[in-house]
């Protein structure tokens, strides 16, 4: 950007700041993924009318626009990777309300997610997506990223939840879609194609959330297999039983030894899998279901299952899973956070061929997650220091991504695809399904300037994990 | 990699900036990011920071500056973060860094000299010190002072802290610590007091109470001649090499008395003091030394909970506030005890403040080196303990003591409420007195 097009910024923004110092543009060239991109201007204002007319402004003058939240993406959602400039939505926070009669929130982009839990429990309500990092990320960032989470198994992701939003388009129009109805054929729906469109089609500026009653409670099993596979199956058996849990975690051999080196929690590390099944509703019929689940666990040939009863022994063994991700870390500093998906049939079938890869490649690879919804975490631990281990790792995540789709799956479960994964995106879409979406960001964006340089890849591009 | 840049990772402990996921969790946690509301105040965009100008991206360190500045250096990001940054280190070294490299201008210069390297170290001066500020009250000079108006034209705001500073005692009151004092009932251990350099300028009667109230849970209490200052102010100005300086000399002063424990009532003074390994581990000659003097570093509430806590009087029922000394929470981890030793007094309810773990905001001297981004910290936390409607703030630490009086005055609340040091409350609540 040249010093006349900053001059025009920061006339437009006359109630924030626009930030261009290098500490401040260094701050936003991050997120949780991989890649340093420095802005020109990192942009701070409350008013949407700002932003629209800032984004007049950058689709006349041809500027990147980068939306960014809190900046927890795991796949480069918010990274400026052409520069131009971040419109940080954080500080646009005002507005979280609950309406118990219509059974929605109406929230600004900046919100965090864990605040609308709180205000959506605090009157007997509940907002089920629920992304680990939700004490954390902005309720824009999981609507543009359609963030999911381990509810996401009963209760489906972001994009289940929302049914209207505020858009500023990429040409600077502010259009409202859906509305606070959950039943609304009007038109196209367009608010499914904003939701987890990476915030290339648009800013969304306000959503409305639909919301429902929060179960009253909720009962817990811990299982532990001698086999992943066999871990594998019980999940599969469970799943079509007539039950379906709230959640459904899988802790993998790796991960469990990485927690006991970490901080003992009493893991049997000598077993090859563990899973922390979670079923929520009326108390009755959770303390059967969860019989129900111990017995089928039991008969797969679990080596042990337990129910805790009190509050206290429920936190200790989901504490075990939350240890995880930080545990593994300890093991080498750089985390390769995959989230592909696969059919929930083909669950043993996905461990099976993880297992195949980690040996293959030889790399250091966890497995654990959501593994109810298929969506297996398989989380490579590597430094990215060492060159050699991160072209193998290359080829295995690569692989993984093969694997995936290869079993009707998908690249991406809830992470999105941003810079990382654009590369496989013509192994899953095709080359025509590929082009209809080209088609769609063509019309909307026509001067390519929201977010560019995510989920479509610039011609020969490769995943490159090593810098 | 050039040997320049190689030399610069060493220095700026770069290293250690890789365990950092940028996953975002201390953002919410961090009070600067909260009050400044940019992730350039935040200790993921801090880090990120380090590692640019390790990476040699940033090649001006000057950048660095304002964003190490004003990090309060609470540490409550080390707390919450899931990976296990050592974001102390990596914030003491890069200032130190910045530091080096900073041409500071001649007054400056000299003031930090003095400040650093002359009066708190020196038991000698602070205590002028102490004693000036005795004259000054008594004299007159501050009723003239702040009648006048005087005060509020004094530069970097020095006039608020005026109002606030304890009511110093009389040179004469302010008799030095027996060097032995023994304990009541059946002796359970043996502790040596730390006496600080603060604490003793300015809140020698905390510390004459400390003593008692140790010597009454039964304790031996033995104050050994040559202690100095902690260095914590130093460390956290970028001045490491004067800190080893004076963690040496508390090293070998403490050497000379054999104690299970060395006791401390500054939450500061305390973290600085458990991490002196982590400050000698350059130096072999030095290092397991050091790590015998932190094990044995224990603030005072860990103490008197281990020697079965205070026993209250019944006394007219009060409600209290606890405010957390950061360096005590997140570096010592001493959460527990101070808040079963309030607990455990009788006729008083204890009435956690929201976001009770976050900073006051005074941080050493960030308080008055950074006034304007302190006061909006304070003023933030303040809403929340005037939520609680309670009389009197519990502390654990002299610069949270001065602050929460400072916040006490800024909102009017003079006349309903208090702030004090958790020693001098468990003593009024079981009667003892100078």
């Amino acid at each position: 950007m040249t010093d006349m097009q900053i001059k025009q910024i920061v006339d437009i923004v006359k109630t924030g700041r626009v930030l261009t110092d290098e500490s401040d543009r260094f701050s936003y060239s991050f997120d949780a993924s991989f890649g340093t991109f420095l802005p020109d201007a990192v942009i701070q204002t409350k008013s949407v009318e700002e932003v629209a007319e800032l984004v007049k402004f950058a689709n006349r003058e041809k500027i990147p626009v980068y939306p960014r939240g809190q900046s927890t993406s795991l796949s480069g959602g918010p990274l400026p990777v052409k520069g131009g400039m971040v419109i940080d939505l954080s500080v646009m926070n005002d507005l979280l309300e609950i309406d118990e009669e219509d059974l929605v929130a109406v929230v600004s982009p900046g919100v965090l997610t864990a605040d609308i839990h709180k205000a959506a429990e605090a009157k007997g309500l509940m907002y089920p997506p629920d992304p680990s990092s939700s004490h954390v990320s902005t309720i824009g960032g999981n609507l543009a990223e359609n963030s999911g989470g381990p509810r996401g198994l009963k209760y489906g992701v972001t994009k289940d939840y929302v049914i209207g939003l505020e858009v500023i388009t990429p040409e600077g129009e502010i259009i409202r879609t859906g509305g606070r109805t959950v039943k609304n054929v009007t038109g196209y729906d367009l608010t499914k194609l904003i939701v987890g469109s990476e915030g290339t089609l648009g800013i969304i500026t306000k959503a409305i959330l639909r919301l429902i009653p929060k179960p009253p409670a909720s009962e817990t099993v811990m299982a532990v297999f001698d086999s992943l596979v066999d871990a594998g199956r019980a999940i599969s058996q469970i799943l079509t039983s007539g039950i379906l849990p709230s959640k459904m975690e899988l802790m993998d051999q790796a991960s469990m030894v990485a927690v006991e080196n970490y901080q003992p929690s009493g893991l049997p590390t000598d077993a090859e899998a563990l899973i922390l099944i979670e079923l929520d509703g009326h108390p009755m019929a959770v303390r059967d279901e969860a019989e129900q689940v111990s017995q089928v666990c039991k008969q797969i040939g679990a080596r042990e299952v337990r129910v805790p009863r009190t509050k206290a022994e429920k936190e200790d063994v989901w504490k075990a899973r939350k240890l995880v991700s930080p545990a593994i870390v300890r093991v080498k500093p750089t985390k390769i956070s995959e989230d592909a998906t696969v059919p929930r049939s083909k669950i043993p079938e996905m461990c099976r061929r993880l297992q195949e890869i980690k040996e293959k490649y030889n790399i250091h690879l966890v497995v654990f997650g959501h593994v109810g919804d298929g969506n297996l975490h398989p989380n490579i631990i590597a430094d990215k220091a060492d060159k050699e281990e991160m072209a193998r790792v290359e080829k295995a995540v690569a692989e993984i991504f093969e694997a995936a789709v290869q079993l009707g799956g998908t690249l991406s479960g809830e992470h999105g695809i941003g810079t990382m994964k654009a590369p496989f995106m013509e192994m899953e879409l095709g080359a025509a399904g590929l082009d209809m979406m080209k088609r769609i960001k063509q019309a909307w964006d026509p001067h390519n300037i929201m977010n560019p340089g995510k989920i479509f890849p610039e011609p020969g591009q490769k995943l490159v994990l090593s810098e | 990699m050039s040997e320049n840049l190689a030399a610069l990772r060493a220095e700026l402990n770069y290293d250690k900036t890789s365990k950092c996921v940028q996953c975002g969790y201390c953002l919410p946690a961090c009070p600067t990011y909260l009050t400044m509301g940019k992730e350039t105040h935040s200790p993921r965009g801090r880090i990120n920071l380090v590692k640019m100008a390790g990476e040699g991206k940033i090649k001006d360190l000057s950048v660095l500056e304002e964003p190490l500045d004003l990090c309060l250096g609470c540490r409550a990001c080390e707390t919450v973060c899931p990976t296990g940054v050592e974001y102390g280190a990596i914030l003491e070294s890069a200032r130190a860094a910045v530091t080096r490299r900073k041409k500071f201008s001649v007054p400056v210069k000299a003031l930090r000299n003095t400040l650093f390297k002359k009066v708190f170290p020196s038991r000698r001066a602070m205590k002028l010190i102490g004693n000036a500020m005795w004259l000054y009250e008594k004299t007159g000079v501050q009723k003239l002072a702040r009648k006048s108006g005087l005060m509020e034209k004094l530069p970097a705001h020095l006039g608020e802290f005026e109002k606030i500073m304890p009511a110093p005692v009389s040179p004469g009151e302010r008799s030095s610590l027996p060097a032995v004092t023994r304990a009541k009932g059946e002796k359970k251990y043996t502790v040596a007091f730390f006496v600080g350099c603060v604490m003793d300028a300015m809140f020698r009667r905390i510390n004459h109470l400390s003593v008692q109230l140790l010597a009454e849970v039964g304790c031996d209490v033995i104050v050994v001649e040559k202690q100095t200052c902690c260095g914590a102010l130093h460390a956290h100005t970028g001045e490491l090499d004067e800190s080893r300086k004076l963690a040496k000399q508390n090293i070998v002063a403490f050497e000379q008395a054999e104690v299970d424990f060395i006791v401390n009532n500054a939450g500061g003074c305390g973290a600085m003091m458990v991490e002196y390994d982590h400050l000698l581990a350059g130096e072999p000659e030095w290092a397991e030394r050091a790590r015998q003097f932190a094990g044995k570093t224990k603030d005072i509430s860990q103490v008197l909970a281990l020697c079965g806590g205070i026993k209250g009087q019944e006394r007219p029922a009060e409600r209290v506030t606890y405010q957390r000394s950061c360096h005590m929470t997140n570096v010592q981890k001493v959460t527990e005890d101070p808040l079963g030793l309030i607990k455990g007094l009788p006729n008083v309810e204890l009435v956690e403040m929201k976001e009770a773990n976050m900073c006051c905001g005074s941080a050493g001297i960030y308080n008055i080196v950074q006034y304007d981004a302190s006061m909006e910290i304070l003023d933030y936390k303040m809403k929340h303990v005037k939520d609680t409607q309670t009389t009197t703030i519990v502390t654990t630490n002299p610069g949270c003591l001065l602050q929460m009086k400072l916040g006490i005055e800024r909102e009017n609340l003079n006349d309903r409420m208090r702030a004090v040091h958790l020693v001098e409350y468990l003593a009024e609540r079981c009667g003892i007195n100078l």
